[in-house]
Order: C-alpha cells, then structure tokens, then sequence
C-alpha cells in the first residue's frame, strides 16, 4: 500500500496527515480528520452530498484524492459558521426550513457557498443568456436552480433550497 | 363531519417553528449511522452475485486474504449461522444459493474502507449459472394470485357484475398503463455501525425507520434477547420505505464484527441500493372504465401484474386505491404477480397508491376527454356517499373541496380542454389534474412521559426522524399537552432501549407517536392534579400505551385527501417536458407544524414529478440486473427540475382520526402526481403517455 | 480499488518520462479517471498528477488564434472573456455539461479523454469489447437507448460524452501532445475516431502522449455560434444528442456554416454533409432540415435509439434557425 504524508490546511488548522494514496479528501475527512459532516452518497460524482471548498471553490470530496491536496485549503460545512454565529447560507437554509433528512444538506451549503462566489466572478451558466452577465444582486431563481443542479436533494427540498440561497446574497 | 374553514396559508408556515435538530444539520454536527466515534473500528464491504440465478461454487479468497489491510472474508461457508426471522433477504451469507444479481455472497473486512474495498475486489466467485428470468409481462405463464396484498388487504375485490357493466356503457374506456422499476435511494446510503460487548450485547448504530422492530429482528437472528440489542438511530437520511425494516446492511455488519471480535462499519454504495434494500416493483396496470354520457362511472375494473422474488411474496397494493376513491356500482380489483429471479421488492412512497394512481388517474382525465367533461367535474360526479366497498362512513373526506380549492388558486377555470393547442415559442402548454389519497391509519405506540421538580417534561419513546420533522413536531405535541412551552420539553427519540413505538412509515408515524404522547400527558398531568401540582425531588413519570386505543376501532373509513394540479411545457422540437408550476391542495386532518408539513408535502410532490418524467430502472434483460444502477444513470429530479411546486391544506377537523386530529402527511403528496403530470402533457401536446417516464422518445414526433 | 503510487512531476519533460513506466495514467481533475478506478474499469500502478504542470494559461496567439493549456478547468475555461466573446459555442458546451463542482475539478485536457459512459463499459462485470478486447458488446441486443446511431461498428456502438469536444470539432480546433519523441498535432477530428474494429482506442493519439494545449483557430464569425442539448433531466446529465453550430450569413444566405453532433456517434459527429448541402444555399429551415436529412442519412439506429434520428434534425434544425434568426 502506498502512503504519503501531507500538509493541509482543514478549516483554518493546519493539518499534517499520513494517507493512503487511494484515500479521498472525503474519507480523509470522515475517517481521519473526524470531520463527518461531508457526507457520502455516492461516491461517484454523482450526487454533491460531498460538495467541500477547496481555496474557495467547491469540489466533489468523493473524486478528489487526498494526495493532490498538499498546500491546500480545504472548508467544509464545519468551517462555514464563525464559532456560534451561523453563515448567512446556513441561516437561511434554517429559516426557508430547506432540508429534511440533512444528509444533502453540508453538500448543498458548501455548494451555495461556491456557487455565489461564482456569480460574484460573473460567471455564465448554460441558462444564461448569451452575451449576459448575471451578478449577485440580479440572480434570480431559473439561475439558482441551474448552478445548484449537482446537489441532489431527495426529500425534495428544492424549492425552499432556492429562496434560501437567494436570501443568503451578501 | 366536514368542517372545512380555509386554506392554511403562508403566515401559517412563517410562524411554525424551525427544525429542533435544524442547527445541528446546518453546521454538520448532526450524527448518522456510521459517524458516531467508535474506537479500534474496522470497515465491510459486501461482495455481490455477478449472475442473476444459480449457486456459488466455489469463493477464492486468496488474492482478498493477501491484500493489505484485509481481516477477513466471510462466505456462506465461514459466516455466523443466522437464526429465522421471516424476511428471507435477511439470510445472508447462509446458503451458496443465487437468487438475483447483485444478491451478497462474500463480505469482505478490511482496516480501512479502502482495504475493504479492494479486497472486495480482489475476491473471486464461481457460479454454476442457471437460466435467469427477469421479465415482467402481463401473459407471464407463472402468473399467480397472492394470498393477500402489502400489507394485508384483500389480493381482489369485486361487487355487482363490472363486466356487463362495462359492456353496455355508453362510455367506454380500456387501456394499460405501465410503470418502470423504481427506486428509493434516500440521500443516506442504509448503514450500520455494529458493535459486540464483551457481555454478548450488540450496539448497533443503524439507519432505519424505525428501531424497535430492528431490534427484535436482529435479536431472533443472533439468538440474544431483544433486551441485549441496542439500536440507535439519532439521524436518519430519509428512507422513502427502504428503512421500514431491518436490510442487509445492519446483519452483515454485525455477523462481521461477531467474525473478527472488533467494531465494523458497513456503508453501503450506491449501486449496491439498486438490489440490497428493495425497490417498487414495475407495474402493468388495465383500466375499464364504463360510464354514462355525463360521466357517472357504472364500472370500474382495475387489473394488475407485478413481480416479486423467487425469496419471498411482496405484492404492492396497487389497486387499493380503485377500491375507495370513486363511487361505481359495479367494480373488480384484482392483483397477480410473479416470481422472477429480481430482488424482493419492497415498501416506496406511498406503496400501492403512487403507481395505482397513475393508472387510474390518467384513465379517469381519457374518460373526462371522452365524455367531453372537465376533469374536475367528472371526478366531483363519481363522489362516493360511503366507502363504496365496505359501506362504511368516512371519517372525513374532503376531496372535493380539494379540487374546488386547487381549480381556484390555479386558475383552472378559464382552460380550454382542446389539447395540443395552447403555444408559447417552441414551447407547448397544457394544464392537468390529479385525485390524491391516502389511509389515515394509526399504529400502537408507547410513551414514557416524566416531569422533573424544575417543572421540565422529558418525554421518551422510540420514534425516529428521518427527516420528516417529527423530533419538533413531536416537541410541539407534547409542549401542547402539558400546556407548556416548547423549551420546557426534552424529546428523547431513536433509540430501541426506549418504549417501543410504530416505524416512521405509512404516513403513520406521527399519528401513532403523537397519540402515545397525547395519552401521556394526559396521565402525567394527572397524577401531578391529584398531587396538587406538587412534584417530589425525583419527579413524576407515567408510561402510556396506545394499544387499546388502536384496538377501539371506530366503523369509520379514514383517507387523507387531495388534488394536485400541473402546468407543463413540452418543447414541440425536442419533447423536453418542463414543470413550472405543481399545485397540491390536502385534507389531512390536524397538522402540527405548518412549515415541516409543507416542505414534506412538497418533497413527495418533487418525488411524483421525478416519477412521472425521470425514475426508470432499466431492465438488463441479458443479465438480469438494472442497467443504470447509478444516480448518473437513474435519473431523479435535479434542482433544474424543480420550480415552482406548493402545498397548502384545508383546515380540517376529524374526530374519528386519533388523540392527534392527524392524518398524516409523509405519502400523499406522491399520490396523483405523475397522472397530473401525463394528463398536462396530453393536454400540451395530445400525446397520452401511459407507460412511465414521460421521456423525450415517448414523444417526440407523436403530437 | 487498487494500491497505487502517485507523482507530482513538475514539469511537462518530467511528466511525459514518468509516463513510460508500466501501468501509468496522467491524472488531470480526476472526475473521470477516480470514478473508473472506484468501479475497477481502471488499475493503474502510478497516477502523474499534472495539475502542477505550467499548462493553465489561455493564450491569445498572434494568429488570432486560442491556445488553451490542458489543465485550465472547464469552469474558468467557460467563463474566460475571450472565449465567451469570441467563441458562445465553446463557452456554452463547458457549462452544459456536469455540474458547478465538476466543472471547477475538471481539466480540459481530461475532458478531452474523459471515457464513454456506457453502462457495459463502466460495469466490469459484464462484456465490453472496450475494456476487454473480444470480451463482446451486450449493449447492440441490450440496452443502448442513449448510444450511438452512427460510424458504429459491430464491436461498439459506445458514444463520446464530451460536450466540450462537440464544440471544438464544429471550431476546427487542434489538440497539441508530448511524448518522448517529441510534440505532435492532431485536429480534433483527427484526434477522436470510430470504434471499427478496434474500439479500446478512443483516440488516435500515441501511447504515453500527453495532451499539453488545445488550439482553437481564429473565426471572426464564431460569434454567431450556439450549443444546445437535450437530455433526460434538465441538468446534470449526459447528452441524449447536443449540436454545436456556428453560421456565417450573408444576406438571407449561408456563407459557411459549422455544425457537429454529440451523443450520437464514437466521437464528436462533424456534419460535413450538412455543412457543404448548406454552403452558399438558403438560410431557410427547409434547407436546414434537408441539409440535415442528408446528413443523418448514414444513421444506423438500433430498436431503442431511433428516437436520435428525428432528434438530432430537430435540434440542429433549431439552433441553426434561431442562429440565423429565420422565424420558425
């Protein structure tokens, strides 16, 4: 079995870790670092349940390997909130009560979380307009529904998930 | 008994309470099976059958026993003896028997779930290989009639003479609808983190619906008294009616940690849900309809044939709903199934009523086109008086008022019923509607209710929440109860060692708990009046047990109600079917909490969409498994296919229910909305779709 | 999956040396490559991470032309400004496809090599004459509602996934490879290729190469260009067909026209057919639709896949009349 140590940040807190090279960042997680709110679903790239930022941006946890991680930062749903206060998603996620079971849930925070910035860079998804540029003040729902299509809700969350994440807009 | 005020709106919703659990699920504190810290744990991963019928051979282990970090290969040659319980998936590993692909035939234990994983792999098996039947059609030679249908009506039904009935209607309408294999895939994979304590207990962190009767199963496997399993389930990610009962997960979890003496945690994968933890069965569905000119139905024949395993009978009750919902003087409902070489099926949303309701309610919009009748109207006409086949009162029934609400909030009044007529762009529109239903039934449950000197109420039963919202709504109840405020109250709930209560299932969970918790509090306030008020140091504590309440059947029928209305866009180049508007209207007696009853009415509305234009698992017929075992091959509804759906419900007061006033809200809203679906899309485009998904091939270059 | 070892090599020389040792696989985003390990489809003994590698530029080339490093992502590629301006059909094809999360993972390079999602294909438990020689196809008398309707061979009706690589063949564009020997070119539709008898190779490109850069050449009209697909859901799934076209008019007439299929063949379909009936011709849905009707003439569907036929005109049709602005 190969194994190779490595340096990450997980969260603000440097980590040093030893991993098998098979390891993803989502077993890292949930298996080595204790951080069980990224959930596994299925583990194929198939359903967001996973959805972790790395250096800002969201990522499938389950279909990156911990190796190619070294320098990283990584956030996930552990580190969104600022101690007792709640991020702004994860406010309004309670508030347009846009989650049942909770297991999509991590994935749909972080990936709402992304996802703004992503707006907040003006980039186009494939419901936008040809020569259009959508920002964060003028996202509107058809928007919101698009980008977040890679988390997978089956509770059936989604139509309270999409007022949620337009709330949440700084 | 009708007592309709108004509809619940959105002010209602705004001042429920949020989630208890909600901030624990929004920053990842909230717990799941395999996520409670254990220590010295090691990892399972099972082998499945690459043949769909025959019997294993021979196991090679020897590559899987080299492999670093693997402990252990379980077989049916080595595995712990089970004892009998009378789920037979439950058998795992105790005979070299195939009876489907994808069944378990070797478990693997390994370190780490990647050394599982790979020593999985790396495990080779030998079949001697039988010809395998997979196929479910109607003319099946094998066709049988079942003793009884899920979960114990009567397999057929039928009063007057339908077939004469329907021979001499003036309105005549024939016609099969089919619906695929479909699964429940709840977000959390089932799950199990099992432990052996040196005393011979089992803990068993498990995802289920419900632990008290996992724990009794799991003690008859093992041989131990229920007393020395402890289940606890603090969260569960949804289970649809996949985590009714015990699966494979939780057995094989702890016959590994029986094998190698440490904790094993066993999460199953993905494409091992497409065969491990039950699925609906494909239906084929007949509906006769006979009816006069203005639509008054004289016959109702509802045939139907669907599959179960070689291992055990399962026959999905999907007819039940042709036996209640519309008034006919002559009607026949009958069920035939068959045993092929698939994986046993199993409880899904609204078992019974969401494929039965596609069938008859897609036959009765074909019947309202062919009587040149609204809809709304012919289904108003067929209101029965009393249960048509048992003759009893219903306790309430408020379908009409349903779809009189629904009809206006949606705007139905002003439809042209011309279809395929109605154009947007490249964009075809059309309008549909859809009864719904479901039993209001309750289950015996107990409760045990304490309060302490400081005045706080603790109350303690084995309900789960698997995200329904039952851990606030059952707060609530209590809070409500003992007349006290919400932070008065402790709900302790997921956990077998507590008093033993109903599964979260058959929409019957909260009514069964609810009750249990009613009862209660009316003996602890009780107890603490005839104490005047007065509450010793160690408390006060009553356990109260619905059983006799449930026994005290009243001569009532009891069903939830509702109408479901759609809007659909089919693009006239392509045949995409987009859905930007669903509509439901209930009736479901009391409802706790305004803002989790929405989002769960909504969620079973969200999973009727993703019935109706996406869920198929496709037959491998060579094989014998589902071709698109996968969430990128099984499609279920993504956020771009979810826009704008609501819920709403008619206050509704019903005393013949249970102590809650409930009917119970986790099926209804999948019942109907596929049929509400179809029937939008003929009205867009004049192409009836009567096999599920409405796919783009199924209409393209009809309409 | 199995134990392997991993590199990080830093630079392309290095990259491309480590390739040679038995058993390697270039690991770009991972989104496929992971995935077909966790399924057994793929064992590798040693993964060359590239994404270290000084090969996430987007260039403008003094040609005009775009040179696009192998591992730009597909996310920062579609909303690139250049690409957006210049080339919608390039833009539009990256954000068709997968998901917000993949596209950020996702490599272009790897895209470009990103393998069929044939459910046979990513099932070792079964036939796949793809990923065992000789082993077999079950999908032609199985399920094949979603593969190929042309230049399928008998050993493989499989069909490429790539939304990205439809663009790219309707813009002509070229893909740029290192091996030990030195850079080769290749156009993309040189690059992918059909099944015949040979369907393990998805591409023409040499053992160990390493795609480094892709190059999509100036064409001022590209502006008037468009993606559209159709698939079962209305995101986050792969395409049932798609069609990358881009329409240069003159008047009420074609001047020159680019028009490639996806999820219809082996390899991004280019209409050439269609391209040269169009040329010069009518800017008219009729001519469109007979245009197209010649072109799927070589279509081969299967009992399932029929459906892809009509589909496929119908899509090309449309975007190639909203393109032009003909009324429908």
């Amino acid at each position: 079995m190969a194994r190779m140590s490595l340096d990450l940040t997980v969260n603000g807190e440097r980590r040093k870790v030893d991993v098998d090279t098979r390891t993803t960042v989502l077993d890292l997680l949930r298996e080595q670092l204790g951080l069980t709110g990224s959930k596994k679903g299925c583990d194929h790239g198939q359903c967001g349940a996973c959805t972790v930022l790395v250096a800002g941006r969201r990522v499938l946890g389950c279909l990156v390997l911990a190796v190619t991680l070294e320098g990283a930062e990584v956030t996930t749903v552990e580190g969104l909130a600022d101690g007792d206060d709640l991020h702004p998603v994860q406010r309004a996620f309670l508030d347009a009560d846009a989650f049942q079971c909770g297991y999509c849930t991590p994935g749909q925070l972080c990936s709402a979380v992304g996802m703004l910035r992503e707006v907040g860079e003006g980039w186009p998804s494939v419901v936008t307009p040809p020569g259009a540029t959508v920002s964060v003040s003028s996202l509107g729902p058809d928007e919101v529904r698009e980008r977040m299509s890679g988390n997978l809700c089956r509770c059936g969350a989604y139509v309270n998930i999409v007022p949620a994440v337009l709330a949440a807009r700084r | 008994m009708n007592d309709v005020v108004r509809p619940v709106m959105q002010d209602a919703v705004a001042a429920a309470p949020t989630r208890v659990d909600g901030r624990d699920k929004v920053t990842g504190r909230a717990r799941y099976a395999v996520e409670h810290p254990v220590e010295d744990v090691v990892w399972a991963w099972p082998v499945t059958s690459t043949v769909a019928k025959g019997r294993v051979t021979e196991i090679d282990a020897s590559e899987a026993n080299g492999t670093e970090g693997v402990i252990a290969v379980l077989t049916h040659a080595n595995a712990p003896r089970l004892g009998e319980t009378d789920d037979a998936e439950l058998q795992l590993l105790q005979s070299d028997r195939v009876a489907y692909r994808g069944q378990v035939c070797a478990l693997v234990v390994g370190e780490t779930v990647e050394s599982a994983r790979a020593g999985a792999d790396a495990v080779r098996v030998r079949y001697d290989e039988a010809e395998h039947d997979v196929v479910l059609d109607a003319r099946h030679p094998a066709m049988f009639t079942p003793e009884k249908v899920n979960p114990g009506f009567p397999t057929d039904t039928s009063i007057g003479d339908p077939d004469t009935a329907f021979a001499v209607a003036a309105v005549q309408l024939d016609a099969t609808y089919t619906t695929p294999t479909e699964h429940n895939h709840a977000m959390e994979p089932h799950a199990t983190t099992a432990s052996w304590g040196a005393d011979g207990t089992l803990t068993l962190y498990d995802s289920n619906q419900g632990s008290t009767g996992v724990a009794r199963v799991m003690a008859d496997l093992f041989g131990l008294q229920v007393r020395a399993v402890h289940v606890i389930s603090e969260h569960v990610g949804g289970g649809f009616g996949s985590k009714g009962t015990p699966r494979p997960n939780i057995v094989l979890a702890a016959m590994a940690a029986q094998a190698v003496g440490r904790p094993v945690r066993l999460a199953l994968g993905r494409q091992h849900m497409f065969s491990l933890v039950g699925y609906r069965t494909p239906t084929i569905q007949r509906l006769r309809l006979g009816a006069t000119t203005d639509g008054v139905l004289r016959s109702l024949v509802h045939d139907v044939w669907e599959q179960t395993s070689t291992l055990d009978d399962f026959a999905e009750q999907t007819a039940v709903i042709s036996r209640m919902l519309y008034a006919a003087p002559a009607r026949r409902t009958t069920h035939r199934l068959v045993r092929l070489d698939v994986p046993t099926p199993s409880w899904m949303r609204a078992p019974g009523e969401a494929p039965g309701s596609f069938a008859l309610e897609s036959a009765m919009d074909e019947l309202a086109a062919a009587c040149d009748l609204d809809p709304v109207e012919l289904r108003v006409r067929n209101e029965p008086d009393v249960d048509p086949e048992s003759g009893k009162p219903f306790s309430s029934r408020n379908l009409v008022a349903c779809l009189r609400e629904g009809a206006r909030r949606f705007g139905w009044e002003q439809r042209d019923p011309t279809p395929g007529v109605r154009r947007d762009g490249r964009w075809l529109v059309g309008t549909g509607v859809a009864s719904s239903t479901y039993p209001a039934r309750t289950a015996p449950s107990q409760a045990r209710m304490s309060i302490g000197s400081d005045g706080v109420v603790t109350v303690e039963l084995n309900a789960v929440d698997i995200g329904t919202g039952s851990r606030t709504a059952l707060t609530q109840i209590a809070a409500e109860a003992m007349d006290l405020p919400t932070d008065r109250v402790r709900l302790r709930i997921g956990d077998s060692t507590l008093p033993p209560a109903m599964i979260a299932g058959g929409s019957m969970g909260l009514t069964s708990w609810g009750s249990a918790i009613v009862k209660g509090a009316r003996q602890l306030r009780e107890l603490v009046g005839r104490r005047d008020g007065a509450i010793p140091e160690d408390g006060l504590e009553v356990t109260a047990d619905t059983a006799e309440e449930v026994r005290a059947v009243s001569g009532y029928a009891r069903h939830a109600f509702g109408a479901q209305f759609c809007e659909v866009r089919v693009d006239a180049d392509t045949g995409e079917v987009r859905v930007p508007r669903l509509l439901g209207v209930f009736a479901v007696g009391r409802v706790i909490n305004a803002r989790t009853a929405r989002s769960q009415l909504v969620g079973g509305m969200t999973m009727g969409l993703s019935m109706a234009l996406h869920e198929e698992g496709v037959v491998d017929v060579q094989h014998g498994d589902n071709v698109n075992h996968d969430l990128a091959g099984y499609h279920i509804a993504a956020h771009a296919d979810v826009a704008d759906v609501d819920a709403m419900w008619l206050e509704e007061h019903d005393e013949h229910l249970n102590l809650v006033g409930a009917k119970g809200i986790g099926e209804i809203g999948i019942v109907g909305t596929a049929a509400a679906v179809a029937n939008a899309v003929h009205h867009a485009t004049g192409v009836r779709v009567r096999d599920l998904p409405i796919r783009v091939d199924r209409l393209l270059g009809r309409g | 999956m199995k134990a392997f070892e991993y590199e990080r090599p830093v630079g392309v020389t290095e990259a491309v040396a480590l390739a040679r040792r038995a058993g390697s696989r270039f690991l770009g985003g991972g989104t496929n490559l992971v995935d077909l390990m966790k399924l057994g489809v793929e064992t590798p003994d040693l993964l060359v991470d590239l994404t270290g590698l000084d090969l996430a530029e987007v260039l403008e080339q003094p040609d005009g032309a775009l040179r696009i490093g192998a591992t730009v992502r597909n996310s920062d590629l579609s909303a690139n400004d250049a690409v957006r301006a210049r080339y919608p059909v390039l833009s539009q094809a990256l954000v068709a496809g997968a998901s917000g999360q993949l596209r950020n993972m996702a490599t272009v390079g790897g895209n470009m090599l990103q393998r069929t999602r044939c459910p046979y294909f990513q099932d070792v438990t079964k036939a796949c004459n793809k990923r065992v020689p000789g082993s077999g196809c079950p999908a032609r008398a199985g399920e094949h509602r979603n593969l190929a309707i042309l230049g399928a061979s008998e050993a493989c009706i499989a069909t490429s996934p790539s939304d990205f690589a439809v663009a790219l063949a309707a813009l002509d564009a070229g893909v740029t490879a290192l091996t030990t020997e030195g850079e080769v070119s290749l156009t993309v539709s040189d690059f992918f290729r059909l099944p015949g008898d040979e369907p393990q190779r998805d591409t023409n490109l040499p053992p160990g190469a390493l795609v480094t850069a892709l190059t999509v050449p100036r064409l001022d009209w590209a502006t008037r260009s468009a993606y559209r697909k159709v698939r079962d859901r209305a995101s986050y799934a792969f395409a049932l067909v798609s069609v990358a076209a881009a329409v240069d008019l003159d008047g009420d007439r074609v001047r020159d026209v680019r028009l490639a299929l996806g999820g219809v063949a082996h390899a991004p379909w280019r209409a050439t057919r269609a391209e040269e009936a169009l040329r010069g011709g009518p800017a008219t849905e009729e001519a469109f639709s007979a245009a197209l009707r010649g072109e799927l003439e070589a279509a081969e569907p299967l009992p399932h896949n029929g459906f892809k036929v009509d589909l496929a005109h119908n899509v090309a049709v449309r975007t190639l009349t909203e393109l032009t602005g003909v009324p429908a």
